[in-house]
Formats: C-alpha cells, sequence, structure tokens
C-alpha cells in the first residue's frame, strides 16, 4: 500500500460511483423509465478500478455486456453514460447503443460487448497499437467468456506476437444461469492461460489493493516485452445476470452472504481506515459527493434530447 | 384444441418429439440452468422459457447444457447428426450466427452436396431474432436474409402458435438442416393448437387476409404488423391478399404468382435492411414471372441501410410499422402509368 491519499480517495471515488451508478439504475430500472437489457456490475468494483488505476488514455481496455464499472473506472463521463442508458440523443453514443455498447475510443475504452468473447481478439489489434505506443491494452472477460473460442484464439495469437495484453478474466462464479464448476472444464482459468505460454496469475477480486498490486506487476511484464499475461479475478456479482433475473440458480442465503463478507467497498474501508491511511470522515464526504452526482446524473438524463427518425441513418458511414 | 403460448408449443413439441424419437438430443447455452450452481440444475430451463422440464424427464445425456460455445454447439450437433442422431440446437440470439457462421453455412449446410448425396445431416438450429425490445444493435437483428440466401439449408419462420407446432414437428423430422427462427416478440403470443400429432410441409404459404387489390408478403412479426395494416386498408374499401410464407426456403412461389397475376399490386415488408433481401429476392422473383400482370411498381416496406438502434424512439423509426406499411399500399393505389 504505497498510495498517496489522493490515488487512495481517487480509487474509493471510483468504486463508489460505480456501485451507487449501479444501485441507482437497478431503482430506476423497476420504475420501467430505462428500454432494453442492462446487466449491472456492482459487486465487482475492485476489479475494474484495480485494474484501470494503472492506466492513462493512451492505454486500452475492451469490456463486457457488463461494462459499466469498466467505462468509469477508464473514465467515460458518468453524465453522458447515464444519458446513454437512458436512450438520450445527448448520451455517450447519442442512443444508438445503450447499455451494451457504451463506449468512448478517446479515452482508450473499446466499448462495452454484447457479443460474449467478441473483446479478447480485439484486445489483441490494440495491443499492436499498445506495443507501438509503449502502453498496454487490457481484455476483460468473464468465466463464462473464457470459453468461447475467441477468446482461445486471442491468448494464442498474443502470445505468438508478443503482444502487451492482459486477459483479466473476472470470475464472478456465474455465466447468466451457469456455475463456472460446470462451464469451465481446465482446473482453473488461470491454469489454462498459464498453458497458452503466458504469466498467468490469481487476485482477489473483492480487495482493491490485492488487484491493484498483481496488475501492477503484470503491467511491467507487459511493458518489459515478456509478452501477454493473464489474471483471475475472485468476485461477486450482487444482482442478477440481467435486470429482471429471479436468480434461482444462487444457493440459500447466497446474496445476503456475498454482501456481508465479499463486499468491495466495505472491504476498501477497513482496510484504509484500519491502517489509519483515511479516516470515516474522509470517505463519507466521498459517498456524499458520488451520491450528488449521480443524483445529477440521473435528473439530467430524464430532462435530456430525445433522438429522432432522422438520427436513425447518422453515423453508418462517414460518407457513402 | 387447447390455447397456448408460442413459447410453451415450443416446448411442448420439442418434448413430444423427444418422447417419440430416442435419438433426438438439444444443444444450448442454459437450456437447463443452474449446471454446476447451488441453485442446481433446471434453475431456470432456458432464457427463453422454451426448455422447461426437459432435462428432468430426459437426462443430461439428450438435454445438453453447454459452455459459451456457438461454434462448437453447432458443430456438435452437426456431427451427432452426421453419425446417426437427430439434433436442436439452440443460439440464444440469432444474432450469435455470427460466431458460428462456419459451421452453419461451410458445414452443415453443404455436407449432403459435398458428399456426393451420401450424407444427412438432420438438425434443426433454433434461433430467437427480432427487434422490438430495444436490445440495441447485436440483439435485434433478422437473419433470414443470409441463412435464405445459402443453399441446403430450409428456412422456418412461424407466426402462430398452431403453425409453430407442425412447423418445427416438420423441421425436427426433416432430413435436412432446418433454420428454425423465432420471433422473440411472438413469444407471448397465444392460439388454439389441435392436440393431435401433425406436421405442416415446408414450402407453402398461409392465407391470412383475402383480397383483390393488393397482395402483401410478410414473415415473422411482419404479418402482425400488415394483418392490422390490412385491416385499415379494408376500411376504405382495399382489399389485401396478405401472405404469410411460414418457409423462405423452400419458398410457396406458386402462391405468391397466383396472387400477383389476381391482384396486379405487390407489396412486400420485411424486417430486415433492403439490400439483398427477402425482399428483394422476392421483387425478382414477380418481376420476372408475373411482370405483365403488374400495374404498379413493387413496393417494399423495410427498415433503412442502418443497424438496428438503441433508444426507442429510434427502434420504432426504423422498423417497419401498420402505418407505414398504409402508406405504402395508398401509394401503390393511386399510382398511374404516365
Ligand atoms: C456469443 C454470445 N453468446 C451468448 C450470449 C448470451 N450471454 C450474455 S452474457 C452471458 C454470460 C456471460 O458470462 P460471463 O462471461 O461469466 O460474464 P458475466 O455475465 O458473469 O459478467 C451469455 C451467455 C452472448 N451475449 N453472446
Ligand atoms: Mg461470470
Amino acid at each position: 500500500m504505497q498510495l498517496s491519499r489522493e490515488a487512495l480517495l481517487k480509487a474509493y471515488r471510483q468504486m463508489k460511483t460505480i456501485r451507487l451508478f449501479e444501485e441507482r439504475l437497478h431503482d430506476e430500472i423497476a420504475l420501467g423509465e430505462i428500454a432494453g437489457f442492462t446487466h449491472l456490475y456492482a459487486g465487482q468494483e475492485a476489479c475494474a478500478v484495480g485494474v484501470c488505476e494503472h492506466l492513462g488514455p493512451k492505454d486500452y481496455i475492451i469490456s463486457t455486456h457488463r461494462g459499466h464499472g469498466h467505462c468509469i473506472a477508464k473514465g467515460c463521463d458518468v453524465i453522458d453514460m447515464m444519458k446513454e442508458i437512458y436512450g438520450s440523443r445527448d448520451g455517450l453514443c447519442k442512443g444508438k447503443g445503450g447499455s451494451m455498447h457504451i463506449a468512448d475510443v478517446n479515452v482508450g475504452m473499446l466499448g462495452a460487448n454484447g457479443i460474449v468473447g467478441a473483446g479478447a481478439p480485439i484486445a489483441v489489434g490494440a495491443g499492436i497499437t499498445a506495443k507501438s505506443n509503449g502502453t498496454v491494452s487490457i481484455a476483460f472477460s468473464g468465466d463464462g467468456a473464457c470459453n468461447q473460442g475467441t477468446t482461445f484464439e486471442a491468448m494464442n495469437m498474443a502470445v505468438v506476437l508478443k503482444l502487451p495484453v492482459i486477459f483479466v478474466f473476472e470470475n464472478n462464479h456465474y455465466s447468466e444461469h451457469t456455475g463456472e464448476a460446470y462451464a469451465v472444464g481446465a482446473e482453473s482459468m488461470t491454469a489454462r492461460a498459464a498453458a497458452f505460454g503466458m504469466k498467468a496469475i490469481k487476485a482477489d477480486g473483492i480487495d482493491f489493493f490485492s488487484v491493484y498490486d498483481a496488475m501492477r506487476e503484470l503491467i511491467d511484464h507487459c511493458k518489459a516485452g515478456n509478452g501477454p499475461a493473464s489474471i483471475e479475478l475472485d468476485c461477486e456479482r450482487f444482482y442478477g445476470h440481467f435486470e429482471g433475473d429471479p436468480q434461482r440458480y444462487r444457493g440459500k442465503g447466497e446474496l445476503e452472504r456475498i454482501r456481508e463478507e465479499r463486499d468491495a467497498i466495505r472491504t476498501f474501508r477497513q482496510k484504509v481506515t484500519e491502517a489509519k491511511l483515511l479516516d470515516h470522515g474522509d470517505l463519507d464526504a466521498v459517498d456524499a459527493e458520488v451520491a450528488a452526482l449521480i443524483d445529477r446524473a440521473v435528473a439530467e438524463s430524464k430532462a435530456a434530447t430525445r433522438p429522432t427518425a432522422a438520427d436513425v441513418t447518422q453515423d453508418v458511414y462517414i460518407s457513402y | 384444441m387447447a390455447s397456448k403460448m408460442i413459447r410453451d408449443v415450443i416446448r411442448d413439441t420439442i418434448d413430444a418429439e423427444m418422447a417419440r424419437d430416442d435419438s433426438l438430443i438439444m444443444l444450448g447455452e442454459d437450456i437447463v440452468g443452474g449446471n454446476g450452481a447451488p441453485g442446481g440444475p433446471e434453475a431456470i430451463g432456458g432464457i427463453w422459457g422454451t426448455s422447461g422440464g426437459l432435462w428432468a424427464k430426459y437426462g443430461p445425456d439428450r438435454v445438453i447444457d453447454t459452455p459459451i460455445s456457438e461454434s462448437a454447439i453447432i458443430g456438435a450437433a452437426a456431427g451427432a447428426a452426421l453419425t446417426g442422431k437427430r439434433a436442436i440446437a439452440e443460439i440464444m440470439f440469432a444474432d450469435f450466427i455470427g460466431v458460428c457462421m462456419d459451421q452453419i453455412w461451410n458445414q452443415v449446410a453443404k455436407f449432403r452436396y459435398m458428399f456426393g448425396g451420401k450424407s444427412r445431416c438432420p438438425i434443426t438450429i433454433r434461433m430467437p431474432y427480432g427487434a422490438g425490445y430495444n436490445a440495441a444493435p447485436q440483439h435485434s437483428q433478422v437473419i433470414h436474409q443470409f441463412v435464405t440466401a445459402m443453399p441446403g439449408l430450409k428456412v422456418v419462420m412461424p407466426t402462430t402458435p398452431a403453425d409453430t407446432k407442425g412447423l418445427l414437428a416438420q423441421s425436427i423430422r426433416d432430413d435436412d438442416p432446418v433454420i428454425f427462427l423465432e420471433h422473440k416478440a411472438l413469444y407471448a403470443v397465444k392460439g388454439e393448437v389441435p392436440d393431435e400429432d401433425y406436421v405442416i410441409p415446408f414450402g407453402h404459404a398461409r392465407q391470412v387476409t383475402q383480397g383483390d387489390d393488393i397482395t402483401i408478403l410478410a414473415t415473422g412479426m411482419m404479418v402482425g404488423f400488415a394483418e392490422k395494416a390490412a385491416a385499415d386498408l379494408a376500411q376504405d374499401g382495399i382489399g389485401c391478399d396478405l401472405l404469410d410464407l411460414r418457409t423462405t426456403s423452400p419458398l410457396d412461389e406458386e402462391a405468391i404468382l397466383d396472387s400477383v397475376e389476381r391482384t396486379g399490386r405487390l407489396l412486400i415488408v420485411d424486417e430486415a435492411p433492403p439490400r439483398c433481401s427477402l425482399a428483394t429476392d422476392l421483387s425478382a422473383l414477380v418481376a420476372g414471372k408475373a411482370f405483365s400482370s403488374l400495374k404498379a411498381p413493387i413496393e417494399m416496406v423495410t427498415p433503412p441501410h442502418s443497424p438496428v438502434p438503441f433508444a426507442r424512439e429510434l427502434e420504432s423509426a426504423y422498423l417497419p410499422s401498420p402505418e407505414k406499411i398504409v402508406a405504402a399500399a395508398v401509394r401503390l393505389m393511386s399510382y398511374r402509368k404516365v
């Protein structure tokens, strides 16, 4: 833990922003104002933030259907993200993509993605650019996406081309309704990644410091020209697969238990206050600031400009 | 007769076919659900509710939950079918065809031809498809235009509960590979379904409404839109001969040409973008074989040449609608050669 007070406060603010963004969406979706499929990231905040706190705008990430946390952590504008989810013309993607496709290539965020397993190959390409920039490219994938052939191809190609790509596997133990224990045939995702010929480690995905420290090591490894690496993050998803999921596949008391024992925000608070790096007052001030930001994001989204029929055919081609 | 929703008809028909034929297996993601999870298998029975109870009844050797691996799902169904089984493969959203296109297009569709007619590949690939849910560009698309263009595949698009039963039973029993397209917006459509066992042979359109002024051709969700438009047009004395094509490969050319020869006007409603589509294919058919009957240029009501957008306003502007169909019909009726 050699982070400055400012760095700690920033990491906490990012995690808290993700948490409140998702909790608020959960409530707003129940009111029926938001269209489409929404997959909430709450519970996995330490993964996105522990990775992205190392990155700058010329480092790239590519995300998944559960992308809000990655977008926030990489620096997408929170208000514009909310507007996008509301389908506004002022949204980050002009209401064309919605929750599953939020992207901002200007901050190195190459998109949430509706196709499971589509991200890793694209991250390999961003890794070609990253290699020439001296930066890194990160592919976020889940325990479900890790079984897709596209993920295997991407891992092998990154090894063959010795690219600075880090495959981040967020193991929340479920792909939709199916358990990781059923769908991942290998001993572990880490063992499988290692078999592709890359450095592969694990970290605790609810502990920001565990993720952050492990990522430091992997980024140094990649930037030294050693080719790709992989990290498996043990984490929890606090909501259903998508909003509306009855979650009958969960064990009795499972949700209560993970919310009690495996909460990334609470873990962070406990660690920094016990080590006397920050006090509760510092953290409460961040909470209030973030709550105000989310309120503003929702209020502005509800009042934002709606798209019109003429927008449908815009942005398909630059010229035609 | 019982009144049932399309999603339940699909489940019940698969159930009946599994009972009828021990060699039938099915594969897909989460079609059992809850495997490897504390809540146990069959915590869901398919995200569309089209396979509930089947795992408990037929067991894990016949109702096979797969990892997220569309290529391997289609490949495995194909391999099983080539070696004596009959298979149903579910691709959760038709949009994911991109992941397994090789298995469908280069493998399944071509085996019989490439192998000199010596093989069978009895597989039914079920794919929920279509827009209407604001599910954004990668979960809202139609794909019938691609698969109809592929020799070797049969393509089925049911729109009523009774048709769903007969067409799905025919698909499963068919010795050729069949792409069975289920419009997501039609899953909850309810209707009378005969209790007895029956199949509906492919290549026969369903006459939805009868009229002498305009032939309307439609598939999937577009059939209901066209039916609504036809009812509005009837109020103004315009009679529509509406055909639900039911299968796009094989195609009921005879019903289409007979109708156009009678009405002299053709309106095609298609959920696919306008280029190289079913609509353009049907126009070519009619322009080529019923040219002399045509009293006006063919009208096509389709989305624009863009991906399916997310926002509510954008998606509804994108999709054909009963109003757009009525407007096209009015254009057809008011056309005068100059
Ligand atoms: C190619 C493809 N197949 C299936 C799906 C449907 N689907 C969406 S998310 C998902 C589960 C993904 O699980 P995982 O990778 O563990 O991510 P998590 O949802 O846990 O974040 C599935 C099967 C999809 N979107 N794309
Ligand atoms: Mg998962």
